[in-house]
């Protein structure tokens, strides 16, 4: 027993290739976001429109993603869509199965945002004169944006962690493929996952300390 | 895609991985719920600046994936320590720890839900620290977290999709070893994904029932 001897000079060495990894880490997690918000927002007008083939549409969407497990959906942008004979790169899958995850669940949280929104204002806003469509973009959905900040930030530092899944997928660039393919190549375990492991926790960190700076300087009112 | 060459020892297989899932999901959440509560009542009872040190480990386990504190105790316990436990101990300890985690906040927004002048009134009735607890918080309490913690071992059940790594055969990695064999990707994912959904469903919409029907009042 404990008869171990660290070396993190070894691992130490690697780290410009594991913070390089960090990059596309953040860069999947920012553009899943990015999509998946934009996604999300037309799944909640899809859930306020009459048309009921619409509202099955989102609804299967959201449940589908928050009743099954991340590691589930990526295998199936992968290999799902793999077998109709379009075989994408990992990275465009890990990209499609985040995407799909994070808009499922903003969509949710979208929906409980609006619940906190009076009816009374899209009425209202009808009433001036203005389309369906104007009054839910200049009434409901900044309000929505707003309600909605916190739930965002948690789903983007779960999106920060989901990007350690497209390893499964055959993603070596991210920083948990990065840092397999470094473990076997020095056989460092310990060290080398300790240290991605760290770095993981500062972008989450600076994520969340970050959001709270936005946040501080948008919703001053 | 309707003909296929599953055959029934693959669908047992396949029950063994579900089975494999449920019970490292089962462990892991009676576990992590005991320590979820203890390490929350220990961070409301003693105040945020004597707790900073649990709130630091928790905050650790949330923040990091559970991909990496897997390989990472895994690697700890097999090469550093040099015990050679079984996957699944790891894989349950992990995942005990991560959902205690999840729980202590849970818990601690419980506790902080019940109305400190309704705790007094218990306390100056002549109840003890326990018998408050007990009897007054938790009751109200419960209805506050009991939602969320729904949702808390749904969400543990999908992570637990991710034991894969420390050689644990649950329901994903059978479906992957199938899959290698079969090549029939779709059939037996979407098998895999069926299972998840149905057990998951039902749950997350009582959990919604629960909230919606105890939120008002």
């Amino acid at each position: 027993m404990f008869n171990y001897t660290f070396q993190w000079n070894q691992a130490l060495k690697y780290l410009p290739r594991m913070l390089e990894g960090a990059l596309v880490t953040m860069e999947i997690a920012l553009i899943s976001m990015v999509i998946g918000i934009a996604l999300a927002v037309l799944l909640t007008a899809f859930r306020l429109s009459g048309n009921r083939i619409l509202k099955a549409i989102a609804q299967t969407w959201v449940e589908v993603a928050r009743n099954t497990p991340a590691l589930f959906q990526i295998y199936m942008a992968h290999f799902g869509i793999a077998s109709f004979g379009i075989h994408l790169s990992p990275f465009i899958s890990l990209l499609i199965g985040i995407t799909f995850n994070n808009a499922g669940y903003l969509a949710e949280n979208f929906r409980g945002a609006l619940k906190a929104i009076p009816d009374t204002q899209t009425r209202a806003g009808r009433s001036l004169g203005m389309s369906a469509v104007q009054s839910f973009r200049s009434i409901i959905l900044p309000q929505m944006l707003r309600i909605s900040f916190l739930p965002m930030t948690n789903q983007m530092v779960w999106a920060i962690l989901m990007t350690s899944l497209g390893v499964t997928v055959g993603m070596n660039t991210d920083l948990y493929g990065v840092t397999q393919d470094l473990n076997a190549l020095t056989f460092r375990t310990f060290e080398l996952f300790a240290i991605a492991a760290v770095i993981f926790y500062l972008i989450t960190k600076a994520i969340t300390i970050g959001a709270r700076l936005i946040a501080a300087r948008l919703f001053r009112y | 895609m309707f003909d296929t060459a599953l055959t029934s020892t693959d669908l047992i297989f396949l029950a063994k991985g579900a089975g494999m899932t449920l019970l490292v999901t089962a462990i892991s959440v009676v576990i992590g719920t005991i320590l979820g509560i203890i390490f929350g009542v220990i961070r409301y009872q003693i105040g945020p600046i004597w707790a900073a040190p649990l709130t630091f480990v928790l905050d650790i386990c949330r923040s990091i994936p559970l991909l990496i504190q897997l390989v990472l105790l895994n690697a700890f316990f097999g090469m550093v320590v040099g015990l050679r436990w079984p996957g699944l101990t790891v894989a349950c300890i992990v995942l005990s720890l991560y959902t205690s985690a999840y729980c202590a906040e849970i818990v601690r927004g419980g506790i902080e839900a019940v109305p400190a002048t309704t705790r007094r009134a218990a306390r100056s009735l002549g109840m003890t620290w326990g018998q408050d607890m007990r009897q007054i918080v938790l009751p109200l309490a419960t209805r506050v977290a009991l939602p969320s913690w729904i949702g808390l071992a749904l969400g543990v059940m999908k992570d637990s999709a991710l034991v894969y790594v420390v050689q644990v055969t649950e329901l994903l990695k059978s479906t992957q070893i199938l899959i290698t064999r079969l090549q029939e990707p779709l059939f037996l994912l979407l098998i895999c994904g069926a299972f998840y959904f149905i057990i998951s469903y039902p749950l997350a919409r009582f959990g919604g029932y629960l909230e919606k029907r105890w939120s008002n009042d």
